[in-house]
């Protein structure tokens, strides 16, 4: 690393206060060059040190604002009406005050993950030491941190040397939630920039946590045949004692499985998983199960399978532990960000808490110890399991159907539906005992229980739904490809050239959240489809689940089909959500480790090298949450558009190119100094997508770059048209726009788009070296 | 017929839409507009309306009033199938960015629109681009058709049944016949 603490460390000392032991402290830093590598422009850059970036690309990609409320409520001047023209009492407008919101949003985001990334290093600093060294691949990757490298210019090499890191990404996420106080940045522009800069900052703290998880706990190291594990309902052995672990800081659920290895106990129990820890804890033991997303958090617990539960942070339902006790399943909290009201028992002896749970006399606790929550959850599972009777409601079918005669066809649960679910039909028709209705909506629901809150006759409508869908949920036993983590360097080395000229027609990574639109199989359809077109696959997180719960005629999950290697025709699942600094990672490292690039604290040159030349584009089909828009907003300020579905237009704004305006899309060429036009290459920053055939054309369309050559173009635009003719139905009215050269041109299309191109009136143009930095244009010009 | 949001959470702020509580409303502005345009998003060719589909009126009304049409989506496909070429095909919030731009010319290049009538797309999108519409295209009146409130547009129907709506759009099909 290329600054560090001065540690001191005393073992033990006598003072006239009294004895002293293990007294650590660390004071100023000292520069200790290991890297050669010449720093960059922007080490460790200050909230407006990239604005001149950002203004570039929004410039561009300009914000369009769709208020999701037509007030301010942030102050006790308001509420402010901001329709209209009005600015509330502080002088903010109705766009400035989207930006806020998205700021907000995206702070929301960063903090989280620079939050669980401080409480994995410390945990991981006290359990396995600073000087830890951190090997996220082995002899496979020597650039370890490329969200790191760049943005804050050091190169870290132990556990100890993340801490620096994160006090950086802290003061910043800091002084960006501040710029949303009352009376600071009212500039819808200016508050977009730092939008992209706490985007930036989640990525480097997302890095932090994993390569910190991935070198300690020994996960699978940038391993594109990272074991095939068990997803699904259906996958679980509800013979045995069955833990359930829920959210995303993986330690407890290791210690868990740590307690069952060190005590024989490994094959007699079931640890389950939802959402991210179940996904790492399944790259650090292949025997763990995921059950699901999110979304299969009721459902899972409603089921009376788990006989205990076990939760530490992020994405978990908050009535959790209300569902659990209906269940009489005891809760253990592991997360001071997530208490659930419950006692603080960190210290109490193990004996007494599993006691507790037994006899009843507790049905939760508190407990910042994550082995002492292993041997616990452990004792609970085996102890309770021979005893808990496990009670699914309604008990059966006919209790379900007479539930169901109550109702009263008020439509209120329809209208509570974020995906307009026609409920109260198949309500009607379970009623007469036909569960075929409610068993559909099964296939779309996304487990959020609105409509049980809005039933005023109290039915229970989700387990309704389960009961009527019961056969689909024992059928769902998939496999899914563990986490492999990082991309090697190898890797990147081999299709670096492929991806930069665009022969290879893109990386599509699917992300995010379960909130789907129609269900999780149209995921799975998008990651085949684009697999079959040979572009490289990525994923993460709930959206990798999604992708893995489905199998073709064959039986088999699209993991099985196809290989985790970051090759054209791969599915590659880097991980949980914070394994998402993989992909940005990945695009970074083509700049470095293929083009050979300067890295270090050089991120307004890589981020235009990324946008202009890396055809990448990230779909967070299901997008919901704080942490996927400052996702999303990391890869923005690398140029990197984001497809959201149709709930996306929630997040309040877009930011769309106008393929119209000629005067957008010039670039510098960086060999002659003259400004060309390249088109609408990518056309968008972040659009919502209405339909997943929608979402199909516009990847393949914003793939495109300057510098794809005319073998990768006509390649990217034979992409775009089948799809395009395919699911839209014509050919796409825009090629004239995306065709350079006569080169470019499909050779199986010719006369049918020189035709077109007639029509528009098309003018042959040059292929330029691109860049959007002026700097970049003189500094390489002979 | 009450002007609640059909996503019953999804509430109104100060500036809410307009009921349309007979069809001579709606049938009224698009007469008066000099430069309409229709946006058509998918469901529309998924509801059935008695023994036609949603698309299949939105073609009646689109040519009897010589209404420009954009489809979104892929619901280009359906009009297609059925001999009926929109005059354009861009995704929703593409064409609402565009309609917020004072200077755009229009899908035909001839001028502003200044009526935008939207119909066919999911309930809370077309809720979150209405409002963006509403907001910062001061220059644009804006209609929903379909069946459910949606507080953000200038005019809407209240929730209304599928019998109420086939009878709406028919009358102002009807009454825009020439």
């Amino acid at each position: 690393m290329g600054t560090k603490d001065i540690n001191i460390s005393i073992k033990e000392l006598e003072t006239e206060l009294g004895q002293i032991r293990d007294l650590k402290f660390s004071v100023g830093r000292l520069v200790q060059e290991s890297w050669t590598e010449p720093q960059g422009p922007t080490p460790f850059p200050s909230i407006t040190a990239l604005r001149g970036w950002d203004m570039t690309l929004l410039k561009r990609y300009r914000p369009f604002y769709m208020p999701f409320c037509d007030l301010c409520c942030l102050c006790t001047f308001g509420k402010c009406d901001l329709t209209g023209d009005k600015k509330g009492a502080c002088g903010i407008t109705m766009s400035g005050q989207q930006s806020r919101i998205v700021l907000l949003a995206a702070c929301i985001g960063a903090a989280t993950h620079t939050s669980h990334a401080r409480e994995l290093v410390t945990h991981l600093i006290s359990e396995f030491g600073e000087d830890e060294p951190l090997d996220p691949g082995g002899l496979s990757i020597e650039v370890e941190a490329p969200n790191i490298r760049l943005v804050c210019g050091v190169k870290p090499e132990t556990l100890g040397d993340l801490e620096q890191v994160l006090d950086y990404a802290e003061e910043q996420i800091n002084a960006l939630l501040a710029s949303t106080h009352t009376g600071q940045e009212g500039n819808p522009l200016d508050l977009e920039s730092k939008v992209l800069h706490a985007g930036m900052i989640d990525h480097v703290s997302m890095e932090v946590a994993d390569i910190a998880q991935i070198s300690a706990y020994r996960l699978p190291k940038a391993d594109p045949e990272a074991a095939l594990v068990d997803i699904g309902f259906g996958a679980v052995d509800t013979e045995k004692p069955v833990i359930l672990v829920i959210g995303h800081n993986v330690p407890p659920a290791v210690e868990i499985m740590d307690f069952m290895q060190d005590n024989d106990l490994a094959g007699d129990i079931e640890v389950t998983g939802i959402c991210c820890t179940a996904i790492d804890m399944s790259r650090y033991s292949p025997r763990a199960k995921i059950i699901g997303p999110i979304s299969w958090q009721i459902r899972y617990i409603r089921s009376g399978i788990p006989d205990i539960i076990v939760v530490d942070e992020q994405c978990i339902r908050t009535d959790v532990l209300d569902e659990a006790r209906l269940q009489k399943i005891p809760v253990i909290a592991t997360s001071e960000k997530n208490c659930l009201g419950l006692p603080d028992r960190t210290r109490d002896p193990a004996d007494a808490i599993v006691a507790d749970f037994i006899n009843g006399s507790a049905d939760g606790a508190f407990i910042l110890d994550p082995e002492k929550v292993g041997e616990i959850a452990v004792r609970t599972a085996m102890q309770i399991a021979p005893h808990r009777k496990r009670q699914k409601v309604p008990r059966s079918l006919e209790e379900g159907i007479e539930e169901a005669k109550k109702c009263t066809q008020c439509r209120l649960c329809r209208r509570a539906c974020p995906n307009d679910l026609h409920i109260p039909d198949a309500i009607k028709a379970f009623a007469r005992g036909d569960p075929g209705m409610l068993s559909d909506i099964y296939d779309s629901c996304v487990g959020c229980i609105r409509c049980e809150q809005a039933c005023q006759q109290d039915i229970k409508i989700h387990s309704l739904i389960t009961l009527a869908a019961e056969g689909k949920l024992r059928d769902e036993s998939f496999k899914l490809r563990a986490g492999r983590g990082a991309i090697q360097d190898i890797e990147i080395r081999q299709v670096g050239g492929p991806i930069v000229l665009g022969e290879i027609p893109g990386i599509v990574a699917f992300v995010g959240c379960a909130n789907y639109p129609g269900g999780g199989q149209e995921l799975a359809e998008m990651a085949i489809e684009f697999a079959n077109r040979r572009y490289i696959v990525c994923t993460s997180g709930c959206a990798a689940m999604t992708i893995g719960m489905y199998r073709n005629e064959d039986g088999k999950s699209p993991y099985e089909i196809y290989p985790g290697n970051f090759e054209a025709g791969g599915i590659v699942n880097v991980g949980s959500c914070v394994s998402n600094a993989h992909i940005s990672g990945a695009a970074i490292k083509i700049a470095s480790v293929f083009a050979r690039r300067n890295l270090r604290g050089n991120y307004q040159e890589i981020a235009d090298y990324v946008h202009n030349r890396v055809g990448a584009v990230g779909v967070a089909w299901g997008a919901m949450s704080q942490k996927a828009a400052s996702i999303a907003s990391g890869f923005w300020r690398l140029g990197i558009p984001v497809i959201v579905g149709p709930h996306g237009t929630k997040y309040r704004r877009m930011l769309l190119g106008r393929s119209d305006h000629e005067e957008d899309w010039y670039v510098y060429d960086a060999r002659t100094g003259e400004e060309v036009y390249v088109g609408p290459v990518p056309e968008h920053l972040f659009v919502a997508a209405e339909t997943k055939e929608e979402a199909m054309v516009m990847i393949a369309k914003l793939c495109m770059r300057p510098n794809d050559t005319s073998r990768g173009r006509a390649l990217k635009l034979t992409h775009y048209i089948d799809l395009h003719r395919r699911l839209i139905g014509a050919m796409p009215g825009d090629i004239h726009r995306f065709v350079r050269t006569g080169a470019d041109i499909p050779i199986t299309m010719k006369e049918e788009i020189l035709r077109i191109l007639d029509e528009k009136g098309w003018k042959e143009t040059v292929i330029p070296d691109p860049t959007l930095i002026a700097r970049q244009k003189t500094e390489q010009q002979p | 017929m009450s002007p609640e949001s059909w996503l019953t959470a999804e509430v109104a702020g100060p500036k809410k839409a307009s009921v349309i509580t007979k069809p001579e409303i709606a049938d009224a502005m698009i007469k008066r507009a000099k430069r309409p345009v229709l946006v058509v998003g998918n469901i529309a060719t998924e509801i059935d309306l008695e023994d036609r589909k949603l698309i299949d009126y939105l073609i009646d009304l689109a040519k009897r009033c010589q209404i420009k049409v954009v489809a979104t989506a892929h619901t280009n496909a359906a009009f297609l199938e059925r001999d009926f070429a929109p005059d354009a095909v861009m995704s929703a919030v593409d064409i609402a960015n565009r309609l917020a731009d004072p200077d755009w010319k229009g899908v035909d290049g001839e001028g502003a629109h200044d009526l935008a009538i939207f119909v066919g797309l999911p309930y809370q999108m077309a809720w979150t681009i209405l409002s963006g519409l509403k907001h910062f295209a001061p220059h644009l009146k804006t209609i929903s058709l379909d069946n459910v409130y949606q507080p953000n547009a200038r005019w809407s129907f209240s929730n209304i049944s599928i019998k109420d709506w086939i009878m709406n759009l028919k009358s102002i099909i009807g009454n825009q016949e020439t």
